[in-house]
């Protein structure tokens, strides 16, 4: 079997990998890259726990072949805090509890972080739908919600206060 | 008082809701789960498993997986009979095969295991193995198990007619269990003017956390030392278990449990994958990692439930319970795995009295075998606790129907009284404090009850549907006391390890491990309490058994009522220590002083006061004369009682008479857990069980078709609500501690499981049963309601 080199850019980095055919983005992420972040909850692409963000697109990576990925711009959960600290969304799960065993986290946040651009000030029951791909076993969902309404809060904050 | 809600505050203590200290990782990706784990050398194992529920094994073609390139091995049984691990012992005390011997006795089950280079190759080489297989007939209905000529699935037990629990009655009997007077219990239901019976069945579901099972097992033969990175609840017991089998001494094997993405009590037993791995890495000299897949998952770890109620309520004309009688049918799938107290084969089925006070009951369960999954015990049951909450919450309702009584009269009629604790039981419990009526009156007056009784009322003479469910439940965790409570032999204390640096941080270790419950928080916050430094910097860790003190792992809900007690109990033995340093600091009598949060002052000289990083200082270099330097303390806690917190919870559902959905209108649910530590985290634990309760009443199952094929084990099928179809929750609560527990806290984990689904259950009922649908059972699906919908003739 021949293996495919793709050239990748993650979380702002070029990055060259050498892979089979059918090799699924999220082994070359965590095995191969040692991007563990994101996390297998499925085979059959429900859960949204490999969920990254792929050329402006939320993805389950599970559900994606890396030969697929050449010159994608890929940001993964790693690559979301900033030179100035944590993104927003991190601290919002952070402070509202959006968190238990934290294996769902990472999808969770690189979803609220693309579904938060398509809709930046969305109501509760938006989130509810913005983020069905993703299951969580442990919050029981509420404190999630109120996580991505208090980022979205926070993130929109600056804009407000320029435009006063 | 209001200093010390302060001072709380401040250090990050009791009754905060402290944010956590496991996030900064989690939300960064930076978790270390097992699968994160790679090991120099490492390769990768993966089952061969069965396709069919019952069949002899006529002979395993390893030749062309083995030939394969990047192919190490191909284990099956016969490589480990020699090693007397073709089987392995079960918590429940029976044996399961850890790869099948010489037939299989469920669909799933572990064949062989492939060792290769990498899960891709390895996966190529399991579907290059070939099984020649003999079919047997399948057994998957209980209630056939026992009949005269009922198929034999455990060949091995022939002859035996002494099990593990009981005497066994016939070839696919594993117990029978009964606690209660039953003569009393005849005699009452003889007497008693009025009596119902209901039949009702628990389903099998599972508890299906997100991270499934596996392990990195890696085996020094240099040092002949194993260590092994597996998803374990109770790393401790693996341990002593693994040193067991393997002859190695518990010493050199270096078990631990690293972050692991939820348990919901999956995760307490060992599993074929992990023993295999860690023979293979013992056989090939390198690290072998096992990774389960999600149907695998699903369809061959410990499932939940599956017990076939029968209950009976014998009471006067208005509603007074004078008796109950339950008989349970219990599936165990093809070997009893169930995890529990050894002496306890149907767990803590007997709390099923339930909040009531029921002088007299008899309860009697009779497990079985069949060709499904083993296990029985987990997805926050508290050993049956969820199953027996079922029943008497159900027959509570079915004696209110038949009586034409209100649901919620009922149950004040017949609630424990607050004054009547501790409560003993008659089926044997003890329970220890609580304050029903004010609980379920406050859920009441909260949702208007009465209103919306009216509403229903209305609604039904306009031909719409709905239902009002209540739970007032009574929870048992804390696992337990050492009399009558041990896993495999040993007693269920737990335990908690304390150390004071020098310059007044801290690093705590516990015998029990967090699946993301917050242990990392919570035991630095009865710390910070107890000892008066601050929580942000105390390190809490659990899960490493070189390190952590032996302890018997989280489930049960028991961390808190137990490694909480023991963390609380070192922390004042610490306490103790430097009160005898200050008094040596401070040139006066230990008994002059007085506790003042955050170090000591001489009573009644309010201006000559020390404090703890102080005294932690000067235990490395000033002690008294005869006292050992250091500040630091063990404690192992053997509690005296379980903890029996509860919870009222009201449901409000609409269904759609013409498709049989339901909406979950509202739901409300107040839980009393005695002190709590952090409401924050409290309110997380419900809104998850809660959760899972709206998964399991509303649509999981794992039916099996008549030839033992495992159905809807995959996300295709079983139901996990993602936020959409998840309620909106409201929580409530009420404080009445625990008198035996050191800070009065009792578990609570698992109550809004338990409770939750009786509740949701009830809902349903209450909306059918005006129609004459009699009981309903779970899962209450659209097609379900609708089947009960349309046998009414109700959608026309």
């Amino acid at each position: 079997m021949g293996k495919h080199a793709v050239t990748v850019t993650i979380n702002g980095q070029s990055t060259d990998v050498a892979v089979d055919s059918r090799e699924l983005l999220i082994h070359t992420l965590r095995d191969r890259l040692r991007l563990t972040g994101a996390h297998i909850g499925c085979e059959t692409s429900h859960c949204g726990a490999c969920t990254v963000d792929l050329d402006g697109a939320s993805v389950k990576s599970c559900t994606v072949l890396t030969a697929q990925c050449q010159g994608a711009d890929i940001r993964t959960v790693e690559g979301l805090a900033g030179a100035d600290g944590l993104h927003p969304l991190q601290e919002a799960f952070f402070q509202e509890h959006g968190l238990q065993c934290g294996f769902c986290t990472p999808g969770m946040l690189m979803r609220a972080y693309r579904f938060l651009q398509e809709n930046p000030s969305p109501t509760a029951e938006e989130i509810r739908h913005g983020m069905a791909g993703n299951l969580c076993r442990c919050t029981g969902y509420q404190n999630i919600i109120n996580a991505v309404q208090a980022a979205s809060g926070k993130m929109n904050q600056p804009e407000a206060e320029s435009a006063e | 008082t209001a200093d010390e809600l302060e001072r709380n505050e401040r250090l990050g203590g009791v009754g905060c809701r402290r944010r956590r200290a496991e996030d900064a990782r989690f939300i960064q990706g930076k978790g270390n789960y097992v699968d994160d784990i790679q090991l120099p050398g490492m390769v990768y194992g993966d089952f061969v498993r069965s396709p069919h529920a019952h069949a002899r094994i006529k002979a395993i073609h390893k030749d062309k997986a083995l030939a394969m390139p990047g192919v190490h091995a191909v284990l099956t049984a016969e490589d480990l009979a020699p090693l007397g691990l073709h089987w392995m012992p079960t918590l429940a005390g029976d044996k399961q095969m850890v790869l099948a011997d010489g037939k299989v006795c469920f669909q799933n089950q572990e064949v062989a295991m492939v060792i290769a280079d990498d899960r891709y190759i390895a996966a190529d080489a399991i579907e290059m193995v070939e099984v020649e297989y003999e079919e047997l007939p399948a057994l998957v209905d209980p209630h056939r198990a026992m009949d005269d000529d009922a198929v034999v699935i455990r060949d091995d037990l022939e002859g035996q007619t002494e099990g593990a629990h009981s005497k066994r009655i016939h070839h696919n009997h594993v117990f029978t269990w009964d606690v209660g007077d039953a003569e009393a219990t005849d005699r009452v239901f003889s007497e008693a003017a009025v009596t119902v019976k209901q039949d009702m069945l628990y389903p099998r579901v599972h508890p299906c956390p997100l991270e499934t099972c596996g392990c990195v097992a890696s085996f020094d033969k240099v040092k002949g030392e194993l260590t092994v990175h597996l998803t374990s609840q109770a790393p401790h017991v693996v341990r002593t278990v693994f040193s067991t089998l393997s002859g190695i001494p518990e010493s050199k094997v270096h078990i631990n449990a690293p972050d692991i993405g939820g348990g919901f009590g999956n995760k307490v037993g060992v599993y074929p994958g992990y023993v295999v791995a860690t023979v293979a890495s013992i056989v090939l000299g390198r690290p072998v990692k096992w990774i389960e897949d999600r149907i695998e998952n699903l369809s061959t770890t410990a499932f939940a439930r599956d017990y076939h109620m029968t209950g009976e309520l014998a009471a006067t004309e208005d509603g007074r319970i004078l008796g109950l009688r339950a008989y349970v049918l219990a599936d165990h799938g093809a070997f009893d795995a169930c995890a529990d107290p050894s002496k306890w084969p149907a767990g803590f089925f007997n709390i099923c009295t339930g909040s009531y006070d029921i002088k007299t009951a008899y309860a009697r369960v009779d497990g079985v075998y069949t060709n499904k999954t083993p296990g029985g015990v987990a997805y926050r049951c508290s050993f049956r606790v969820t199953e027996a909450c079922y029943f008497i919450e159900r027959m509570i309702d079915v004696l209110a129907v038949k009586l034409g009584m209100d649901k919620a009269e009922i149950r004040m009629k017949n609630f424990i009284q607050p004054e009547q604790f501790p409560y003993q039981s008659a089926l044997g419990w003890e329970y220890d404090s609580g304050d029903y009526p004010t609980a379920l009156q406050q859920v009441m007056d909260a949702c208007d009850y009465q209103g919306l009784r009216r509403e229903q009322r209305e609604k039904r003479e306009r031909g719409e549907i709905m239902g009002i469910g209540l739970c007032t439940f009574t929870e048992i965790v804390g696992a337990g006391p050492t009399r009558n409570c041990d896993i495999l032999g040993v007693g269920m204390f737990d335990s908690a390890e304390i150390r004071v640096h020098p310059t007044g941080s801290v690093i705590a270790r516990m015998g029990t491990k967090t699946q993301g419950q917050g242990h990392e928080t919570t035991y630095g916050q009865i710390i910070a309490s107890e000892i008066g430094l601050p929580s942000e910097n105390i390190i809490i860790e659990e899960g490493n058994t070189d390190t952590a003190p032996y302890g018997l792992g989280t489930y049960g809900s028991r961390s808190t009522p137990v490694a909480g007690a023991a963390t609380a109990r070192a922390a004042r033995k610490i306490r103790d220590k430097a009160q005898k340093i200050a008094a040596h600091l401070m040139e006066v009598s230990e008994d002059d002083l007085e506790w003042t949060g955050e170090g000591f002052r001489v009573k009644g000289v309010p201006d000559q006061v020390t404090d703890m990083p102080k005294i932690a200082w000067a235990a490395y270099n000033n002690v008294p004369e005869g006292m050992e330097p250091g500040l630091e303390a063990v404690d192992y806690y053997d509690p005296p009682n379980m903890t029996y917190p509860f919870g009222a919870y009201l449901c409000v559902v609409d269904i759609d008479r013409y498709t049989g959905e339901t909406a979950i209108r509202r739901f409300y649910a107040l839980d009393d857990c005695g002190t709590r530590i952090n409401p924050m985290i409290i309110e997380g634990q419900v809104h998850g069980g809660l959760c899972e309760a709206f998964a399991v009443a509303m649509g999981q199952e794992l039916p099996y078709d008549g030839a033992g094929n495992i159905q809807g084990a995959s996300l295709m099928d079983y139901f996990l609500p993602t936020m959409v179809e998840t309620p909106y929750w409201e929580l409530d609560h009420t404080v009445t501690p625990s008198p035996h527990h050191p800070i009065g806290a009792k578990g609570v984990g698992e109550s809004s499981h338990v409770g939750g689904i009786p509740c949701f259950s009830n809902a349903i009922n209450d909306a059918l049963e005006q129609f004459g649908s009699g009981h309903v059972n779970m899962p209450h699906n659209a097609y379900r309601v609708w089947q009960t919908l349309h046998a009414l003739k109700l959608d026309q």
